[in-house]
């Protein structure tokens, strides 16, 4: 008997189980959620305690990631720091996708100038660089981490609206939803029951993907310092304040919120991408 | 057989659409027939020919540029002519008790069972959801029609309860038939309904459609481009090319003895015993002769 | 023989499949034939015409052999496969659209496999490409090779495939579907041209061997010479086509003819009930006994084998079928 492999042909039960990177990603993302829940049980220190004394010390027993230069724990204030860097995001997040969702299905449903009325716009907005207009926002309204994740949210909006138009317009053609006309059934209703249910598999895995995406903004925008000031602790923040300590040699203040910012970014890549592989295909 | 008031009478039904670059094609032209109630009617074509244009109208999809669709007597044509703003996805005029008035007259199935089914909902859900829509029936009495209706289309318990990614082809097109079924219609147009299917439950639904009619009176519009498929379960027959009717009449009459070269020109395409494709190409050329010198 | 399939046996690791993809496939097509296969999906006639190619499902594990020209594709150098497949064997599928890359000209998907597989200098391989498409019925064939594939309809693009299946001059010719996508009238104009350039290569010495799969039965017997039906799997019936309206054998081909609808013919249609085996279907004996109308409970625990039967007017008439009524009737008579 010979033993042949060729091209996949069939579909084989055997590829539906998760790969490896996608487990250690989604297990990472689970412990930083953990960690960011349980914070206050698992850090070492309250995040601003000072301890000058022990100003950008190194790993050791008592700091196991170290110190900043006010002495305060790195591990601690990272541990907090995640809160922020993970609520911030999602609030975006809900903005923007409730925005961006409902955009794209009213552009792809009614078809004739609302969309491209619509689409106009979104092109504006997706021309205009994100961060400068959040700047823009941020310039007229004053900062704040609210105005920064309002604006932020703004700004995503038009990046899920054209998804959702290219993903429902393609799904608006499928018989079984001229069945659904046909039966009677008003188009506000058939969008919302049937049609925008139909896509929140591929949907979610992009804004799994965005979610990094958001975070990282937001992370630029504590580091450029229009987000949430002191005495408020998040990553980007966090990375900004322990830029000078590298002046100084040390490594840690800013390499940790900055190694958090990268795996946790990564990690929500790798899973949102397995989320709409999964969700997003077969019928 | 007996001839009863006509179901459906389509009248003068005309539809153009813009070109990319400018003008306009014709998809459908000035095409007319009636269908008596519990009758079938076939219309037949090859690709392009508007037969799948003309099941759209009938249904509410598109919007004619002229022409009327009545049902039992009372006319359904939505209000503004001439297509409004909105072309694919237009709004029927009257609101929505005229938009269920019109949806419990005609039901559609259609041809690719993998795409017609909402991929959410179980049967059950997808036939209560139809009732609910209605307002026909509630709670027990809904229940109680839904399991009518899987009966009446041969699904059972398990397929109750299944998603259509759980479903075979044949149960999935089973499953649509029952939800057109639903709301009581007049009329039941099948968009190359079978076309999808293996030939063993092609059979089986064919039988079924037949079933359902002699039990139902519904009236069936049955746009096939398989002859012998119309030629077993119509009455009646229409044959449809470039948007044109080209001839119609008893279906025995238009497929046993056809008038128009264009319809001998399908029948041509049949495959039988001793069937020569050759003859296909040979008509074709003939019929092309034929529309230059005229 | 051009192609000789020998007991193809073709398993999936358990827990995939629950039975053979393909169980003891036998199947021959000589040159210049027209040999259909039939059945529906699960059938395993795709399947088959892929391991022609040499191309297996994954992790599939084969038995028997696959010969073209007396030389065994399973058991090929993967360096000998792609010449074997550009080469030698052609297949063209259903849907002429996705087997095209978009946004390349007609002429480039045509002169490609010219100059890559028949070394001929660029402008020989245009000249011979226009030749190619005149060949399969293209009006205007120049035009056509500036055209892409989206200025075409689905049954001039057909003929392009055709075309191409054909530019390298290979023995054999598998369509898988070829005609079923398009219209009835393109299907037939198609056909009629398929057979005339098996005809014209008849006539030049170089026979093409075609192995035409379809779902539809009465197409191939009204096609092909001889048809192959599969079921589950296996090759239920085999004979000449003449005799296959007239005299099928295996209850599978009867019931298939039964449920067919026919022009010029007022026979209720007799549907086959239930519905094809899928690969989680298992089966201590035939197949096709859940279904058939003749099973009797010994079906149940027989296993299939092909009993050969002879023809009312001398062996070309002869055929076979795997049904145990048959081997009853054949055992009796001998």
């Amino acid at each position: 008997m010979t033993t042949l492999t060729a091209g996949a042909l069939l579909p084989v039960k055997v590829r539906a189980r998760r790969p490896v990177p996608v487990m250690v990603a989604g297990g990472f993302l689970a412990l930083v959620v953990v960690a960011a829940v349980f914070a206050p049980l698992l850090a070492p220190y309250a995040p601003d305690a000072v301890d000058l004394s022990a100003s950008l010390a190194g790993t050791s027993p008592e700091h196991l990631l170290g110190t900043d230069a006010s002495g305060q724990d790195l591990l601690s204030r990272a541990l907090y720091g995640a809160r922020s860097s993970l609520l911030a995001p999602l609030a975006l997040l809900a903005l923007a996708a409730l925005l961006g969702i409902t955009m794209g299905t009213v552009a792809a449903w009614y078809g004739g100038w609302v969309d491209t009325l619509l689409s106009r716009v979104t092109d504006v907005m997706y021309a205009f660089p994100g961060l400068l207009f959040v700047v823009l926002v941020i310039a007229v309204f004053g900062d704040g981490l609210t105005t920064s994740v309002v604006a932020m949210g703004l700004a995503y909006a038009p990046t899920i609206a054209r998804y959702t138009r290219s993903l429902a317009l393609s799904e608006r053609s499928k018989p079984y939803i001229d069945a659904y006309r046909v039966q009677g059934m008003g188009g506000a209703r058939i969008c919302v029951r049937h049609l925008v249910p139909n896509l929140s598999g591929a949907l979610v895995g992009y804004l799994v993907v965005l979610f990094g995406e958001g975070l990282m903004s937001l992370a630029t925008l504590s580091y450029l310092g229009f987000g949430a000031g002191s005495p408020s602790i998040d990553w980007g923040l966090m990375v900004q304040e322990g830029q000078d300590a590298v002046v100084q040699g040390a490594l840690l203040p800013a390499l940790v919120p900055g190694t958090a910012i990268a795996a946790v970014v990564v990690a929500f890549n790798i899973v949102g991408v397995w989320v709409s592989d999964r969700l997003g295909q077969g019928r | 057989m007996t001839r009863a008031e006509p179901a459906l009478v389509v009248q003068g039904l005309y539809k153009s659409y813009p070109l990319p670059g400018g003008g306009r094609t014709t998809a459908v032209d000035d095409v007319s027939f009636s269908v008596a109630a519990g009758g079938s009617l076939g219309v037949v074509g090859e690709s392009g020919s508007g037969k799948t244009t003309v099941a759209r109208m009938l249904v509410g999809l598109v919007r004619p540029d002229a022409g009327t669709i009545a049902v039992n007597g009372r006319e359904r044509t939505p209000g503004e002519r001439g297509g409004g703003k909105l072309p694919r996805l237009s709004r029927p005029g009257g609101g929505k008790a005229a938009r269920l008035r019109r949806a419990r007259e005609i039901q559609i199935v259609f041809q690719d069972p993998y795409v017609s089914l909402d991929p959410r909902l179980t049967a059950r859900q997808c036939l209560h959801g139809a009732l609910r829509l209605h307002g026909r029936c509630e709670g027990e009495a809904a229940a109680t029609r839904v399991g009518e209706l899987l009966d009446q289309v041969g699904l059972g318990k398990r397929e109750a309860d299944a998603r259509p990614r759980g479903l075979s082809g044949g149960q999935r097109q089973r499953l649509a038939i029952a939800r057109a079924l639903a709301v009581d219609p007049q009329v039941l147009v099948l968009d190359e309904a079978v076309a999808a299917l293996d030939v063993s439950i092609q059979a089986q639904i064919l039988q079924l459609l037949a079933d359902i009619r002699r039990e139902t009176g519904v009236a069936l519009v049955f746009v096939s481009h398989d002859l012998a498929v119309v030629r077993h379960i119509t009455d009646d027959t229409l044959v449809m090319c470039r948007g044109r009717m080209v001839e119609a009449g008893p279906t025995a009459r238009v497929l046993d003895a056809p008038a128009d070269p264009y319809t001998r020109l399908l029948l041509s395409s049949v495959p039988r015993e001793g069937w020569d494709p050759a003859q296909t190409v040979r008509l074709r050329g003939e019929l092309a002769a034929a529309t230059r010198a005229a | 023989m051009l192609l000789d399939i020998e007991n193809l046996t073709l398993r999936l690791p358990s827990g995939a499949a629950a039975r053979p993809l393909l169980a003891e496939v036998s199947l021959t097509v000589g040159r210049g034939e027209v040999v259909g296969l039939v059945g529906e999906s699960g059938s395993g006639k795709s399947t088959t015409a892929r391991a022609v190619l040499g191309m297996l499902p994954e992790g599939a594990s084969a038995s028997g052999s696959v010969r073209v020209d007396g030389e065994d594709v399973l058991a090929m150098e993967p360096g000998r496969l792609r010449a074997h497949r550009s080469r030698t064997v052609s297949m063209v599928f259903q849907d002429p659209r996705s087997a095209m890359n978009p946004v390349r000209r007609i002429g480039d998907f045509l002169t490609e496999p010219l100059v890559r597989v028949l070394g001929l200098p660029k402008r020989k391989a245009a000249a011979k490409a226009v030749e190619l498409l005149a060949a399969v019925g293209l009006p205007d064939p120049e035009r056509r090779m500036r055209q892409r594939p989206h200025e075409l309809s689905g049954g001039m693009l057909q003929r392009v495939v055709i075309a191409a299946a054909l530019a390298t001059d290979p023995g054999l010719l598998l369509a898988d579907e070829a005609t079923s996508a398009l219209d009835a009238t393109t299907q037939a104009e198609v056909l009629a041209l398929l057979r005339g350039l098996q005809e014209e290569r008849r006539q030049a010495g170089s026979g093409l061997g075609t192995l035409f799969i379809t779902h539809d039965l009465p197409l191939a017997a009204a096609y092909c010479d001889r048809v192959y039906v599969m079921y589950a799997g296996r090759v239920v019936e085999h004979q000449p086509a003449r005799g296959l309206f007239a005299d099928p054998r295996h209850p599978y081909t009867r019931g298939l003819l039964d449920c067919s609808p026919a022009l010029g013919d007022e026979r209720e249609l007799r549907p086959i009930p239930g519905r094809p085996p899928s690969l989680s279907d298992t089966f201590t004996g035939c197949p096709f006994t859940p279904r058939c109308p003749r099973a009797e409970a010994e079906c149940e625990s027989w296993t299939p084998v092909t009993v050969p039967f002879g023809g009312a007017s001398g062996p070309a008439d002869s055929g076979s079928a795997a049904c145990r009524r048959l081997e009853l009737v054949a055992r009796s008579s001998a």
